[in-house]
């Protein structure tokens, strides 16, 4: 979701978000206890058509489902020797379906559709949560991961630059307080932008 | 345009002393305020937003005291920071302009036209879906201002806003400061880009020691650096 949104007016991007929030927890789940192989053939080729109408990149598709082949690429052997070929294909066809659907729901999905959908949720329970600082909290958390990714990036230069290789103390203790200071001015930055209540 | 009043102004940090006895009445289009590092200009323009409470004195923003109405007084005053990362709230660019409306009460129809205009105003029309930390410096500064400029504020009081950026982005960021019908006070260290301004103030030592036109400011401001 961090710059993972692949812009789009595809019939998939334009679904309501709390559809496509049920129908992946419903898939999700589907796959999860069906024992048979062929369901959960179906349902990756189902997926395969899903991101052809959703007309994503390929190789931005490619990039969000490689990660889970490397885990496989361990799982499988091991699972095959302890339970046997059929129950590991079945978990690798099960991992990547479930990874692919996220994928794409977060390729076709905005932060602030996400947002207003978790506020739809939460609005019946309104009395007791505040659904705009919800909101506000989700998106702040995932706004912040390129922040402290590029601090850990900037320390770990600056480490390299002094030539010193150091402990994770050396890392932790920079990364912390540049953070802490970033949080600082990004309270601030809200304040400024008339969210302070 | 704002009527912007410090009376008796100070600001104490601990036993530090930043401001003393500041009396200013900002008036004027484009306002530069300069000053060492330290020197208290930040921490003075600050107080327009409500963002720092004086110590002593008080600051009035059209006849409002800041520190009482900050809230209504931030729908006036737009405040840009020294480095954008800070500011982006929201992951894409169009997100983050259209976060500034979210909670104005108006529609979703009326948040998209807005945020169209600011994004085509400020040249991020075809940035608007991309996310916003991957833009350049210069880029990330432009969504700062649009992201304020789309409440249509009455004031924009920028601090330091080209320290970070490279000479060409800090000119294009410069002269989008000139152009702006808002009232527009700068904080800078890039002494040409208030060289054309209404009145240059400058701080020194918590103090205001040259106030008014930018020839004689920066006169004051740079026997001061050689002092």
């Amino acid at each position: 979701m961090i710059g993972l949104y692949s812009p789009g007016t595809s019939l998939i991007h334009r679904a309501p978000t709390l559809l496509k929030l049920f129908l992946l927890s419903l898939c999700v789940l589907l796959i999860g206890i069906s024992p048979d192989p062929w369901v959960v053939g179906g349902a990756a080729a189902v997926v395969v058509l899903l991101f052809v109408v959703a007309r994503v990149p390929v190789r931005a598709a490619a990039a969000q489902v490689a990660p889970i082949l490397l885990i496989l690429l361990v799982a499988v052997p091991i699972q095959g020797l302890l339970s046997g070929w059929m129950i590991a294909a079945l978990m690798a066809g099960r991992l990547l379906v479930a990874v692919a659907l996220a994928a794409l729901f977060t390729m076709t999905t905005t932060v602030t559709a996400v947002l207003e959908a978790f506020q739809m949720l939460l609005r019946p329970f309104r009395r007791f949560i505040d659904a705009d600082r919800v909101g506000l909290l989700v998106a702040l958390t995932i706004r912040c991961i390129p922040l402290v990714s590029d601090i850990v990036r900037e320390v770990l230069e600056a480490r390299t630059a002094r030539g010193t290789q150091g402990s994770l103390l050396s890392i932790a203790v920079p990364v912390v307080v540049r953070s802490l200071y970033a949080a600082d001015a990004l309270g601030e930055a809200l304040i400024a932008r008339g969210l302070d209540d | 345009m704002s009527d912007i009043r410090f009376e008796q102004v100070g600001q104490r940090f601990g036993d530090r002393s930043v401001l003393r006895d500041v009396n200013l009445s900002l008036t004027e289009h484009r306002i530069g305020i300069v000053g060492a590092n330290g020197s208290g200009k930040s921490t003075l323009v600050r107080m327009i937003n409500g963002l720092v409470t004086p110590t002593t004195g008080t600051v009035l923003v059209d006849g409002q005291n800041v520190a009482r109405h900050a809230r209504d007084v931030r729908r006036k005053v737009g405040f840009i920071f020294t480095n954008p990362d800070n500011q982006i709230v929201m992951p894409t660019v169009q997100e983050d302009v259209a976060f500034t409306l979210r909670r104005r009460g108006l529609s979703p129809a009326e948040i998209a036209r807005r945020t169209a205009a600011a994004l085509e105003q400020f040249g991020l029309s075809e940035h608007a879906e991309h996310p916003a930390h991957r833009l350049s410096g210069g880029q990330k500064q432009l969504l700062a201002l649009a992201a304020v400029l789309v409440a249509e504020p009455a004031t924009i009081v920028a601090d330091e806003p080209t320290t970070l950026l490279d000479a060409r982005n800090a000119r294009r960021i410069g002269d989008l400061l000139h152009t702006l019908p808002q009232q527009v006070i700068v904080v800078t260290h890039h002494l040409h880009l208030v060289e054309e301004f209404d009145r240059v103030i400058v701080i020194d030592e918590g103090t205001v020691v040259a106030d008014g036109t930018p020839g004689e400011s920066l006169a004051t401001y740079r026997a001061l650096l050689l002092a």
